[in-house]
């Protein structure tokens, strides 16, 4: 088990033929994923490297059954590319394009609350992946093991540090998932959370957040309402000056709000393990699994 | 991206929000001119990308022409310490003349990014002139809000609410709403994430005017706004995060001894976390991005080379996209071109690390390897404090 994406995803990537989207697209196969179709208008019909690649994310659906999209179209055609995969009814959307203006993803966002039909993963994501079994993103593959470890971040890099760590220690992951470093993200920490306490495989999980934003803290509260399972946190930009976004258009402690401080001090009031170091996780997740099967005992 | 308050109050004109007559002088003469075409008495207004000047000395009234001359002369070329300059300040380089105006009542209108409701949000305060966030912590009910439907824009019954909360009557009604709309359709049109208008006077005949303004942009929007990507002025910037943004680097200017180079904005915040941590400090802030080429890794070797206060380098690599080799073959290049003085800790990680590390073993450096990002940081923190 898992969350979101498993081995019977079916995956069209939009932006299939650009430099970003064949390189990924290839990692992803060569990691066991269904690269069912591709996306690029005006390209419809070819074959990319066995991949039939269609003029309009629809055909590629009714031909192919996919029904997870992943998206590297460039910037300023994105989020036209995050609405045409929900037009065409795909449930769930990737999005790793950075650099989508943020007016043109609050629309989108309010778009997808309205129809209810499509969870959007990003923009200015590394993606997602259930090791083993499926990796619809643009993550290392190799430093990943399945197991019961639930990873989500606003980050990459940190991320696969994250995960390695893990995976040194013998510990693996049901999924990881990448929500993005942009201020306006289709999926929060919130509904990841929820999604990892209804996940059996799921016994602990690593939540990734950095400054910026509300989003720690209502993860913080909605983990003291409704989580069973332990949670380990760190957060990054404890050291960040106030007002400078900090490589991510998301993170930017702006009028004294959302710094690293206050995210830890409110995720550690609700009873959630946060680590002053990034190097500490690992540990922090091992110690936690063994309570948690201590008190099952 | 900023710009200056007389440019956001040019943008802010076009969507109909009256702003005093005035017009901005790069020197004394010019600043006179302006005066003598307003009648004389003036306000002179310095032009920094930061609030708080009137605190600085960085607002003054000229009762003459003569007067308005001489404060130019004072303000162009005076550094200009506000609570948000720092203590290092802003060198004034221009300056907005204006006409006076008599005032009754000072508001506060702002547009900004609700980030978890995902939409704009209009905010007015009745107590305008002071810095939104003593407000906002002071007293935040005197705040009235109007969340912005993304799908149906800002409606006017939203403004007249806002209007009428605010005690506005009769004609003024009817001017705040034009004002708060034009400022709401300028924040659209021009993939603005902050507008502020602060103060909003009522002047002595029941007139609105925006007395001053600010106005923030989406960076990621400036390509479909080429007029307002001439108006970045980089004089207001830091040299060398101009030089890092002409290469395509994220890169911010800290107070450390201690340059990072890493990949991915996450890590590289992490990373000034953990010097931080081990009792060092970062001197920037550098994240070369997932697909950085070899010429962009030695431009940034180059930026952290200019920076006086660099007395040692962290080089943390978690290479996924990015391949460890590829990094390790830009920062050998740079330490050909320019030659490295300072001790370099390399912690590497990820897909093809052996190869990158080969290379850095042979390019000369003063380089100590390590394992993991605590052992780097104690051990480049050490190398800092020991020069």
């Amino acid at each position: 088990m898992s969350i979101l994406v498993d081995a019977k995803s079916r995956v069209v990537v939009q932006g299939i033929t650009g430099r970003e989207g064949t390189f990924h697209a290839r990692a992803c196969r060569e990691y066991g994923t269904a690269i069912v179709a591709g996306v690029t208008p005006g390209r419809g019909g070819m074959d990319y490297e066995g991949v039939p690649v269609f003029h309009t994310v629809r055909e590629a659906v009714e031909k192919t059954g996919a029904n997870v999209s992943l998206i590297f179209v460039p910037p300023v055609a994105a989020a036209d590319a995050i609405l045409e995969s929900a037009d065409a009814g795909l449930p769930l959307v990737v999005c790793i394009t950075e650099g989508i203006p943020i007016a043109d993803m609050v629309k989108v966002r309010a778009t997808l609350e309205r129809r209810g039909t499509t969870r959007l993963i990003g923009p200015n994501s590394p993606g997602l992946i259930t090791p083993g079994a499926c990796k619809i993103g643009i993550m290392p593959g190799y430093i990943h093991k399945p197991g019961p470890v639930g990873v989500v971040s606003r980050s990459g890099t940190l991320t696969y540090e994250a995960v390695a760590q893990l995976t040194r220690r013998g510990i693996g992951q049901s999924t990881c998932i990448g929500i993005g470093g942009d201020p306006i993200s289709g999926t929060s920490f919130v509904d990841v959370l929820r999604l990892f306490q209804q996940d059996p495989v799921t016994e602990a999980v690593v939540l990734i957040g950095e400054i910026g934003g509300g989003s720690e803290e209502e993860a913080a509260r909605f983990a003291r309402r409704e989580m069973t399972k332990p949670i380990v946190s760190f957060i990054a930009g404890q050291t960040a000056p106030p007002g400078r976004r900090m490589g991510h258009a998301g993170a930017i402690i702006s009028g004294g709000q959302g710094t690293a401080t206050e995210k830890m001090k409110i995720l550690e009031d609700c009873g959630v393990r946060v680590v002053r170091s990034p190097e500490e996780i690992g540990e922090a997740v091992e110690r936690a699994l063994k309570d948690t099967a201590g008190k099952r005992r | 991206m900023k710009i200056h308050e007389y440019q956001a109050k040019q943008i802010l004109a076009r969507f109909g929000v009256p702003v005093p007559k005035g017009e901005v002088a790069f020197n004394p003469r010019d600043a006179a001119a302006i005066a003598a075409r307003l009648g004389g008495r003036a306000v002179l207004k310095a032009q920094i990308h930061a609030g708080g000047r009137g605190k600085g000395g960085g607002v003054k009234i000229a009762a003459n022409v003569e007067e308005a001359e001489q404060i130019a002369r004072q303000m162009i070329g005076m550094t200009l310490v506000t609570p948000q300059t720092g203590p290092a300040g802003r060198k004034v380089r221009r300056v907005l003349v204006e006409e006076t105006l008599p005032i009754a009542r000072e508001i506060y209108v702002g547009v900004t990014l609700d980030r978890g409701r995902g939409a704009p949000v209009v905010m007015v305060s009745a107590e305008g002139g002071v810095n939104i966030e003593e407000i906002a912590r002071d007293r935040p009910e005197s705040i009235l809000r109007e969340p912005v439907d993304p799908l149906l824009g800002f409606r006017a019954y939203q403004a007249r609410r806002l209007a009428f909360g605010l005690g506005l009557k009769g004609d003024e009604v009817k001017q705040a709403v034009s004002i708060f709309t034009g400022l709401m359709r300028a924040c659209e049109e021009t993939d603005a994430l902050l507008a502020e208008i602060n103060p909003l006077i009522v002047a002595a005949q029941g007139t609105l005017v925006a007395l001053d303004a600010k106005v923030n942009f989406d960076d990621n929007a400036l390509f479909r706004h080429p007029d307002i990507r001439e108006l970045r002025d980089t004089d207001e910037e830091d040299p060398l995060e101009v030089e890092a943004s002409a290469h395509g680097l994220n890169y911010i200017k800290l107070d450390g001894t201690v340059g990072c180079m890493v990949n991915g904005a996450g890590l590289a915040m992490a990373t000034m976390d953990v010097i931080k941590l081990v009792g060092g400090a970062a001197a920037n802030f550098l994240d070369v991005g997932g697909g950085a080429s070899a010429e962009q890794v030695a431009a940034a070797f180059r930026i952290l080379q200019s920076d006086p206060k660099v007395k040692a380098v962290l080089i943390n690599i978690f290479g996924g996209i990015l391949r460890v080799d590829v990094l390790a073959r830009g920062v050998a290049e740079a330490a050909r071109q320019v030659g490295v003085k300072f001790p370099v800790v390399a912690r590497l990680e990820g897909t093809n690390v052996e190869e990158g590390r080969r290379i850095l073993l042979e390019a000369g450096l003063n380089l100590t390897l390590s394992d993991g990002m605590l052992d780097a940081a104690r051990k480049v923190v050490a190398l800092a404090g020991a020069r």
